[in-house]
């Protein structure tokens, strides 16, 4: 790593730069494209990353961002153009071929060994060993630094499996932190992740800076790149728009480069009726090993939101409710009782639950699109014992004009959709079976912008009717956004309700953190 | 709120999305038909040919069943000693009733047969989901337990079919119907049922889902535990049609009937293009596969290159090869 160019000035080095790209840069991408069939990805892209830079790359959801990271760290290769080194010319036919040249990512999406322990998947296939015999003492307790510095406090011998998404994350993000990369990608790293874990790979992430190590950072969260991008590389429908230096745009202002137009508000208005009657009553709920005596209402046109930390059970807590865990006590809608064993009797009472994992529990990846669409209503939507493949096309093509899922071809594997798209698909699948109880955890994961707003839009029409809408959320202002109502779990308990003008950054964070009293709080346990 | 996705600039999903998975062992089929005509033009006479696809009708059915339990993620190696039990049970059961019944036995045995192959399906399914043990270890031990049921009901020796029972029961394996051997219509009218079940029905779907990823299909409400122990029982019950065209071919069950059944089904299965982890189903490769599989036997007892000792041998390879493709082409 080449302490002097990290010590130059911002000014001399841009300058420098356009003299002689080939010079300085750390890695020159020069003309790529890529292409799947007779679909284009990318298309043309020209790119050089600095030592000591953090390079933001945004764009639209499918805009290319991943495609482009995979192509720069050996994952596919380009249909065209070239990708250049320190100035030579190099090929990376294997993602390891990249990672000796020194380049690490971090992808968006969780690929981990399920089966194996979180130090074995640290370091999988590059196990320290001391005199040829595997050395576990040593990976774990390297494993456990890395991690606590992270603030994962998983133990190491924990299986992957047993071990939440956000933790899962933030294992994958150490293995590209072990070795002394010279260039880290981060595709969406905090998506899954809450404040302080957020917080904490920011720092990181300057730190590798400060030691010359050049970062692409891919984020939907504008307010991070703001906070970090030294440069801002705007991708729009797989071409370059332009490089910006970073602290020159506004969020807005990105905003407007990545999607060619101007922009609403994000978060609609909020309503002024009143909530109705009680739609979703849940008495007593506990998740075994996760959540603890709970209690709370939704009503009818309410946007209720369920705020707290990584491992506050949020998640746990309506896995229990939709019969998804093992769990006890009563939950009733409309006043009925539903039975929270089975799965299809809680679906099928009319309460619509969207996974935080999508890759993991929500969509088939290898399975066309229709079929997703319509797994968890297939008794609805084919009535008897047939499938109905013309309704299922004409639903696909509503679903996609009615969510906006851009894709290419409606014969894709779902899979092959952005990670925003796979997103906007199960939302489509979940509310496939008009659920009169919503729940979303982690609604806009992975969403750009305008699509964030398109979402909020959708989750308002859906009280709009009468339905009653849960929002499990790590982001604090998409929360006070979009919610009537916000109750804060910690440690798999009801720590308190915020509502009004209570609903502040502050109060939240402070529910979720301790036990202080809060101004507006309703009450902890009631 | 914009919509601007135009949906007509998006490329409509084409009705037949046809893979190499799809065809690739319709194209092995007839490259080893080629082979096979160079090594001796006889084996492309129709009579060979007949005689080839009936033997391999027996596989073909009971590997027809295996692409369901594979399909959803199971996996069944009780199948060659539940024929032999199935086979032993029907034909003791119409010797039983002969006397009483005449003919009419052979349709009762039948139903019989049908009956205690769902029931045997039945119990290696409830035993994977309700006694969650590993389908491999759960179906080793029934495996064990048919083969000595019928060993002990046979006394080590055989049970054969009563006389007067046998000119009757003959055209079942014997017979043909319109010039085609009866075996053979079998068989294809149990693949067409299946891949009717399979790609047309909404059970299809959910053993698709829960085979390719147990929790996507939990979350979206589909029942694991009644997913899969249906497709042991749809195992069982083709195991029992296999049994009963099985009856009349040697008018015998002994304890060695359907040995190693079982590695011939999961090669059928596997080269027929469905994953051995589970996922989407392909019957008509499944019944290509078991066919390709005979067909290589008869190949070699044909030419003098390999010793037909060797056929299980061979077609343990075959399942070896098949899976390294499916690794390597992923
Ligand atoms: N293997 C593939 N075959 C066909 N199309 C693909 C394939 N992989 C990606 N695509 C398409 O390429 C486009 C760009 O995808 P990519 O994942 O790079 O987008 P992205 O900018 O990372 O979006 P997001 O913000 O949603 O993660 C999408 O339209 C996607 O459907
Ligand atoms: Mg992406």
């Amino acid at each position: 790593m080449s302490s002097v160019l990290s010590i130059e000035r911002e000014g001399e080095r841009v300058v420098a730069q356009k003299a002689d790209p080939l010079r300085h840069s750390l890695l020159r991408a020069e003309g790529v494209s890529k292409q799947y069939g007779p679909v284009t990805v990318l298309s043309d892209v020209t790119l050089d990353i600095l030592p000591g830079e953090i390079h933001a790359i945004i764009g639209e959801n499918g805009a290319g961002k991943s495609t482009f990271m995979r192509l720069l760290s050996g994952y596919i290769e380009p249909t065209a153009g070239t990708l250049a080194l320190s100035g030579q010319h190099v090929r990376f036919a294997k993602p390891e071929q990249a990672q000796d040249a020194g380049i690490a990512l971090v992808h968006q999406e969780i690929l981990l060994a399920e089966a194996l322990t979180v130090a074995e998947n640290l370091f999988l296939g590059r196990e320290l060993t001391r005199n040829g015999v595997v050395d576990d003492r040593t990976m774990r307790r390297l494993a456990t630094e890395k991690l606590t510095e992270l603030g994962c406090l998983v133990s190491p011998n924990a299986l992957v499996r047993n071990i939440a998404l956000a933790d899962r994350q933030l294992v994958q993000i150490a293995r590209a932190l072990l070795d002394d990369y010279r260039i880290v990608i981060f595709d969406e790293p905090t998506a899954v992740l809450t404040g302080e874990e957020v917080e904490r790979l920011l720092a990181i992430i300057l730190q590798l800076k400060e030691q010359g190590a050049a970062v692409l950072y891919i984020s939907h969260r504008l307010d991070e790149v703001q906070r970090l991008a030294d440069k801002v590389t705007v991708l729009r429908d797989g071409k370059k728009i332009g490089t910006y230096p970073g602290r020159t745009l506004s969020q807005m202002d990105m905003a407007r480069l990545m999607v060619g137009r101007d922009l609403a508000a994000l978060y609609p208005e909020k309503r002024t009726k009143a909530a109705g009657e009680a739609m979703l009553t849940v008495r007593d709920l506990s998740v075994p090993g996760f959540a603890k005596n709970i209690s709370f209402q939704a009503h009818k046109s309410e946007i209720l939101g369920f705020a707290g930390m990584i491992g506050a059970g949020r998640t746990e807590l309506f896995e229990g409710i939709m019969g998804l865990r093992p769990a006890t006590g009563t939950v009733e809608l409309e006043g009925k009782p539903i039975n929270i064993r089975s799965p299809r009797a809680v679906l099928d009472a009319g309460i619509g639950y969207l996974t935080e994992d999508r890759k993991g529990k929500g969509l088939l990846l290898h399975e066309r699109l229709a079929p997703n669409l319509t797994l968890s209503a297939l008794t609805r939507f084919h009535p008897g014992i047939f499938l109905r493949r013309s309704r299922e096309q004409d639903a696909l093509r509503a679903a996609v004009e009615q969510y906006d899922i851009r894709l290419k071809s409606f014969g894709v594997k779902a899979g092959q959709l952005s990670g925003g798209n796979q997103q906007k698909l199960l939302l489509a699948k979940v509310l496939l079976i008009t659920p009169s109880v919503v729940v979303v955890d982690e609604p806009t994961r992975g969403i750009d912008i305008a699509n964030k707003a398109q979402i909020y839009a959708f989750i308002q029409s859906l009280v709009a009717e009468g339905k009653a809408c849960i929002v499990i959320s790590s982001e604090m202002q998409e929360l006070i956004g979009i919610c009537d109502r916000i109750l804060v779990m910690r440690e798999g308990r009801l720590r308190g309700e915020v509502s009004g003008d209570a609903m502040t950054e502050h109060n939240v964070a402070l529910l979720a953190t301790s036990d202080a009293a809060v101004d507006g709080n309703v009450g902890g346990r009631k | 709120m914009t919509i601007i996705a135009s949906s007509t600039a998006i490329r409509p999903e084409r009705e037949w999305n046809i893979g190499w998975t799809d065809v690739g062992p319709f194209v092995a089929l007839v490259v080893l038909m080629l082979i096979g005509f160079l090594i001796n033009p006889d084996f492309l006479s129709a009579t060979n040919l007949g005689n080839v696809v009936t033997r391999s009708a027996f596989i073909a059915i009971i590997a027809v069943g295996a692409t369901f339990v594979i399909s959803s993620g199971g996996l069944d190696l009780s199948v060659g000693s539940m024929a032999a039990f199935i086979t032993g049970i029907t034909i003791m059961f119409m010797n039983r009733m002969a006397p009483e019944w005449g003919v009419l036995a052979i349709p009762a045995g039948m139903t019989v047969a049908i009956v205690v192959g769902l029931l045997c399906g039945l119990m290696n399914g409830l035993i994977v989901t309700i006694g969650k043990i590993e389908p491999f270890i759960a179906t080793l031990g029934t495996m064990g337990i048919f083969r000595a049921l019928i060993t002990y009901m046979s006394d080590g020796g055989s049970i054969p079919i009563d006389r007067s029972l046998r000119d009757a029961y003959r055209p079942v394996y014997f017979g043909t119907f319109v010039g085609i051997p009866l075996p053979i219509i079998i068989s294809v009218a149990v693949a067409a049922v299946a891949s009717f079940i399979l790609y047309k029905m909404k059970y299809g779907r959910k053993c698709a889902a829960v085979g390719a990823n147990e929790d996507v299909a939990r979350y979206s409400g589909i029942s694991i535990i009644k997913t899969r122990t249906i497709a042991y029982a749809i195992q069982g019950t083709c195991v029992a049609v296999a049994a009963i065209c099985y009856v009349p071919r040697l008018g015998a069950a002994t304890p060695t009937t359907g040995v190693l059944w079982e590695l011939q089904v999961i090669t059928a299965v596997v080269i027929g293009g469905t994953a051995l982890r589970g996922g989407k189903g392909h019957v008509w490769g499944t019944v290509a596969g078991a066919v390709i599989l005979e067909l290589i036997a008869n190949l070699m007892v044909l030419s003098d290159f390999v010793s037909e000792y060797l056929v299980a041998g061979v077609q343990g390879v075959i399942i070896i090869i098949a899976m390294l493709i499916q690794r390597f082409s992923k």
